[in-house]
C-alpha cells in the first residue's frame, strides 16, 4: 500500500532502538530464568500427557515431585524414568497417574537419558513441522479465497460441542478465523485442563482435546467451503508455554499471545510472564502461528484519543520480544483498536488515522484490528453503526486480522444471528468500499496527517522514558494501561526458577538453534 | 382509575413492536411460517416477518414486526428506584457526614470472584471517577479502599473487618451462567456465618445488576448502568445516619 501520511523514517527507526534497548535487560534476565510451566511444556513436547484420577495433569506431577532439582530443567529426570524404567511415555505417563514418584528413581547413565530427551523433542518438533507443512499445503490450495482482511469470530458458549456448532455457522457465514474464548477463570490457573469440556464461564477452557475437536469441524467445514479456517486461541496466562505447545501440536494457527498482557490484565507476576512469554513465542515461531498482541486492552482502562501512543509504543516493545523469541514479522498481528468515545468530534478521522500509521509502520506485519468494546452499548442500532465505521477504516487501510464487532457487546457473549449480522454487514461494506484505500490520498497538514505525526512524536517520547525508568519499574509506576503492578507481586512468581549451570532442556536448545536465535 | 398504555408505532394504542430471533430450522418457506405463527403464540394479534436469511444449514434468522393488544397500568409500576430523589454532589455529601455522622466514613470496595472487570468499581471509587463525576477516594469525609478485580469474598470481608468499614462495595459484571449470583450469595453466606451482615451497608453495582435483585440478594441496594459516585454516596451516608440515629 503506498504510503499516505509522510511519517518520519528516522523516528520510526530511532523507536525501534529504544524497543532494543529497553528489552534487552529483560531478555537478559528471561535467559537466565525457567519457570514452572516452562518445564511443563517442555515435558509436553517429550510426550508427558494424561491426569490423574484427581484430574491432575502429568506434567504437574512430574514438575511437582521435581521441585528440589527443577533450576536443572524437568526434561532429563522424565528421560531417566523412560531409560532406567525401559518404558515407552505412554507406559510411563500412566505408572505416573497411578502414583510413581519419577524423582526417587537414581539418575542412571546421564548421556543416555540426554540422548532420550533429545530424540523424543525432535519427534515432537517433527510432527509440528509437520503440522505446519499441512497448513502451508491448503493454504495454497485454496489461494485467494480467504477474505481481506481476514474476519475473525469468536465463540464462547462453555460447551466445546456447542461451540463446534457455533463455528461451523460461522465459518458458513463467512468467517475465516475461528477464536474459542477461554473460561474466565483459566489465566489463572497454573496447569491445564485435560480432555473434553462442556462447562465454562464466559469461555470454554482450553485443552488439547477441544482444541483436537475444533481443529477437526473447522477442517471439515473449511473442506466444504474451500477455504482454509483458521483456529485461534490464548497461550496467556500462567500456562502461557503449555498452551503454545499444545496448539502446536493440534495445528492451531493463530494465538493470543501478548508479553505483558497478564501483567496488567490479570495481575501475573512480570518476571514470570516475561519469562513465559518467550519459550510460548519460540514454540509459536516454529509453529507457524501468527501471534495476536493485546493493545487493544489498554483502552478499556485509558482514554483511546490520549492514550493512542501507549499503544504504538507497545506494538514497538511486543515486536522486539517477537523477533528475540524468533518469530518473523508475517507472524506478528500487532494489536490495536478502534475504541474512542464515539462523542468525539472527527473521532473517526483519528481511528482511520492511527489505523493507516500502524500500517505503514509495521508494512509487513498482519495487524490484528479490534471492534469498538467499551463505548458499545444497550442501543444495539447505534453499535452496529459503531462496528461499520470500524469495519470501513478497517478494509480502507489494509488491516490483516478483523475482529467483528457485534452489536450486543455490551450484553452478552455473542449469539448465533449477532454473528451472522457482524458478517452481513461487514461484508457489504468491505465489497462496497473495496478499493477506496488505494483510490485516495490525505490532505497535507490535514487533521489526520497531523494526528498520526503527534502520536508517533508521543510514543518515542513515551519510550524514551520507559528507557530511562526500565521496563519493569516503568510498569511498576503504571505507565503502561494506567495499571500499576509491583514486581514481586502478582500472581505465579513462586513457579520462577533461576537455571542451574547443569540446566538441561533439548527443546529449547533445538528451538534456538531452528529459529537461529543462539 | 387504570392508565393502560400500549407500545406506539406512528398511532396510539397500534401496539406495535419489532423482534429478532432465530431458530434452529433449514431457510425457507416453511422456517417464515413457523416464526409467524409462533410469534402469534407469544399473545400478539397480527405478526409479519419482514426479513428472513440463512445463518446456515439448520438455523434461519427473522426479523418481525407484531401487533400487540396488551397494555401495561402505568399508574401500577413501580420503579427500580425512586427517581425523585435526586443524589447529593460530592461537596453536600461531605456536609451530611459532617453535619449528621461527624466522622469519617469508611467503605471498602471490590470486584469479587473471578471477575476481572475494574473500569467499573474503579469509575466509582478511583479518584479520578466517571464522566466528570469524582469517585469516593475524592470524597474528603470518606476513607475509600479499593482492593481492585479477582478478589476473593473471604479477603474483602477480612479487610472490611480490618479497616471497620461502614459499607462494603461490590461490582460484578460477567453475569453468564449466572456467577454472580453464586457468588454474591456466597458473600451474604459468608457475612452471615460470621455474624456481621449487620455491621455493614452493603452494596452491589455492575450493568447487569438491578435494585430488586439486590435486595432478593440480601443486599441493601443495586446499582446499575449509568452510576456514578454521588448516588452511591447519597445512600451509604443517608442509610448510615438513618442506622445511627435510630
Ligand atoms: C473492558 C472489558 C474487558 C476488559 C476489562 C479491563 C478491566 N481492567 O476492567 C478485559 C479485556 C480484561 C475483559 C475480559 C473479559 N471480559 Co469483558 N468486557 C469489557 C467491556 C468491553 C467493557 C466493560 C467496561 O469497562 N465498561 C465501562 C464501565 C464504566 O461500565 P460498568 O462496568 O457497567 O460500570 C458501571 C455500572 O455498571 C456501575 N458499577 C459497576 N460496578 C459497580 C460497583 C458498585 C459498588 C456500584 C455502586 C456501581 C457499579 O457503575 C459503573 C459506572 O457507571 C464489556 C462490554 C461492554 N461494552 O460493556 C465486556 C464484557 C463485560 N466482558 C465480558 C466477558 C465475557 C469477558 C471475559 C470473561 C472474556 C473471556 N472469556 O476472557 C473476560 C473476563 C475475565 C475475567 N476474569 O473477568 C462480557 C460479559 C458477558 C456477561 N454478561 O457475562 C462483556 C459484556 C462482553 C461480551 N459481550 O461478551 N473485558
Amino acid at each position: 500500500m503506498k504510503e499516505k501520511l509522510g511519517l518520519s523514517k528516522e523516528k520510526i527507526a530511532e523507536a525501534r532502538e529504544r524497543a532494543i534497548a529497553i528489552c534487552a535487560p529483560v531478555l537478559d534476565f528471561i535467559h537466565e530464568h525457567t519457570s514452572v510451566t516452562v518445564e511443563r511444556a517442555t515435558l509436553r513436547l517429550l510426550g508427558a500427557d494424561g491426569a490423574d484420577a484427581d484430574g491432575v495433569p502429568v506434567p504437574n506431577l512430574v514438575v511437582d515431585s521435581l521441585r528440589q532439582n527443577l533450576s536443572e530443567g524437568a526434561a532429563l529426570r522424565y528421560a531417566n524414568a523412560l531409560v532406567v524404567k525401559g518404558m515407552t511415555p505412554q507406559e510411563l505417563n500412566s505408572a505416573i497417574t497411578a502414583g510413581l514418584d519419577i524423582s526417587k528413581i537414581p539418575l542412571g547413565d546421564k548421556t543416555a537419558a540426554r540422548a532420550k530427551a533429545g530424540q523424543l523433542a525432535q519427534a515432537y518438533l517433527d510432527r509440528i513441522r509437520n503440522n505446519r507443512g499441512h497448513r502451508e499445503k491448503k493454504l495454497a490450495e485454496f489461494a485467494g479465497k480467504n477474505n481481506s482482511p481476514l474476519l475473525y469470530l469468536i465463540v464462547a458458549t462453555g460447551n466445546i460441542f456447542e461451540d463446534v456448532k457455533q463455528a461451523q455457522a460461522a465459518v458458513l457465514n463467512g468467517a475465516d478465523v475461528i477464536a474459542v474464548i477461554r473460561t474466565t477463570a483459566q489465566s489463572l490457573l497454573d496447569y491445564v485442563p485435560y480432555g473434553a469440556t462442556t462447562e465454562g464461564f464466559g469461555g470454554t477452557y482450553a485443552t488439547q482435546e477441544n482444541f483436537r475437536i475444533m481443529r477437526q469441524a473447522l477442517d471439515e467445514v473449511g473442506e466444504r467451503e474451500k477455504r482454509y479456517i483458521y483456529l485461534t486461541n490464548y497461550a496467556s496466562g500462567l500456562c502461557m508455554p503449555e498452551i503454545a505447545a499444545m496448539g502446536a501440536l493440534e495445528r492451531l494457527d493463530m494465538m493470543l499471545n501478548d508479553s505483558m498482557y497478564g501483567i496488567l490484565f490479570r495481575d501475573i507476576n512480570m518476571y514470570r510472564t516475561f519469562v513465559d512469554q518467550k519459550f510460548s513465542r519460540m514454540i509459536n515461531a516454529y509453529a507457524g502461528i501468527i501471534i495476536n498482541t493485546g493493545e487493544d486492552n489498554y483502552l478499556t482502562t485509558s482514554d483511546a484519543y490520549e492514550k493512542a501512543y501507549t499503544v504504538l509504543a507497545s506494538q514497538f516493545l511486543n515486536e522486539r520480544f517477537a523477533y528475540a523469541a524468533g518469530l518473523q514479522a508475517w507472524q506478528m498481528g500487532l494489536g490495536h483498536a478502534f475504541e474512542m468515545d464515539p462523542s468525539i468530534p472527527n473521532g473517526f478521522l483519528y481511528e482511520f488515522a492511527q489505523a493507516q500509521m500502524a500500517r505503514e509502520i509495521f508494512p509487513e506485519h498482519p495487524l490484528k484490528y479490534m471492534p469498538p468494546t467499551k463505548h458499545m452499548s444497550g442501543d444495539i442500532f447505534k453499535g452496529i453503526v459503531m462496528d461499520n465505521m470500524f469495519n470501513f477504516v478497517s478494509k480502507a487501510t489494509g488491516q490483516g486480522i478483523h475482529l467483528l464487532g457485534m452489536l450486543t457487546e455490551a450484553i452478552h457473549t455473542p449469539f448465533m444471528m449477532d454473528r451472522y449480522l457482524a458478517v452481513d454487514t461487514a461484508r457489504y461494506v468491505m465489497n462496497n468500499m473495496a478499493s477506496f484505500g488505494d483510490d485516495i490520498e490525505f490532505k497535507k497538514d490535514g487533521i489526520m496527517v497531523r494526528h498520526a505525526h503527534e502520536v508517533l512524536d508521543k510514543t518515542l517520547e513515551f519510550l524514551r522514558e520507559v528507557e530511562k525508568t526500565g521496563l519493569m519499574d516503568a510498569i511498576e509506576q503504571g505507565l503502561f494501561a494506567e495499571v500499576k503492578r509491583p514486581k514481586d507481586g502478582g500472581k505465579g512468581l513462586e513457579g520462577l526458577l533461576a537455571k542451574s549451570p547443569e540446566y538441561f532442556n533439548p527443546v529449547e536448545s533445538l528451538l534456538e538453534e531452528e529459529l537461529g536465535i543462539l | 382509575m387504570a392508565h393502560i398504555v400500549r407500545p406506539y408505532g406512528d398511532t396510539l394504542d397500534d401496539g406495535k413492536v419489532q423482534l429478532s430471533f432465530t431458530l434452529p430450522v433449514p431457510h425457507g418457506l416453511k422456517a417464515q411460517e413457523a416464526a409467524r405463527i409462533m410469534v402469534l403464540g407469544w399473545g400478539f394479534s397480527d405478526c409479519e416477518i419482514v426479513h428472513s436469511a440463512r445463518i446456515s444449514d439448520n438455523f434461519t434468522f427473522f426479523v418481525a414486526y407484531a401487533k400487540t393488544e396488551r397494555g401495561v397500568d402505568y399508574d401500577a409500576v413501580e420503579a427500580d428506584r425512586n427517581e425523585e430523589e435526586k443524589s447529593m454532589s460530592m461537596d453536600e455529601v461531605n456536609e451530611f457526614i459532617r453535619a449528621r455522622i461527624g466522622r469519617k466514613v469508611v467503605v471498602v470496595g471490590a470486584c469479587t470472584g473471578f471477575d476481572a472487570h475494574t473500569v467499573g468499581i474503579d469509575a466509582i471509587m478511583n479518584m479520578k471517577g466517571y464522566n466528570h463525576h469524582y469517585g469516593l477516594e475524592r470524597y474528603s469525609m470518606m476513607e475509600a479502599h479499593n482492593l481492585g478485580a479477582q478478589v476473593p469474598n473471604e479477603r474483602l470481608l477480612e479487610y472490611a473487618v480490618k479497616v471497620n468499614a461502614d459499607a462494603i462495595l461490590v461490582s460484578q459484571v460477567v453475569t453468564q451462567k449466572d456467577t454472580h449470583i453464586h457468588n454474591l450469595t456466597n458473600l451474604i453466606e459468608l457475612l452471615e456465618a460470621e455474624g456481621l451482615r449487620s455491621k455493614f451497608i452493603c452494596i452491589v453495582g455492575g450493568p447487569r445488576i438491578s435494585n430488586k435483585l439486590a435486595v432478593q440478594l440480601g443486599y441493601d441496594a443495586g446499582f446499575g448502568r449509568g452510576t456514578y459516585a454521588d448516588d452511591v454516596a447519597t445512600f451509604i451516608v443517608k442509610k448510615l445516619a438513618e442506622r445511627m440515629e435510630r
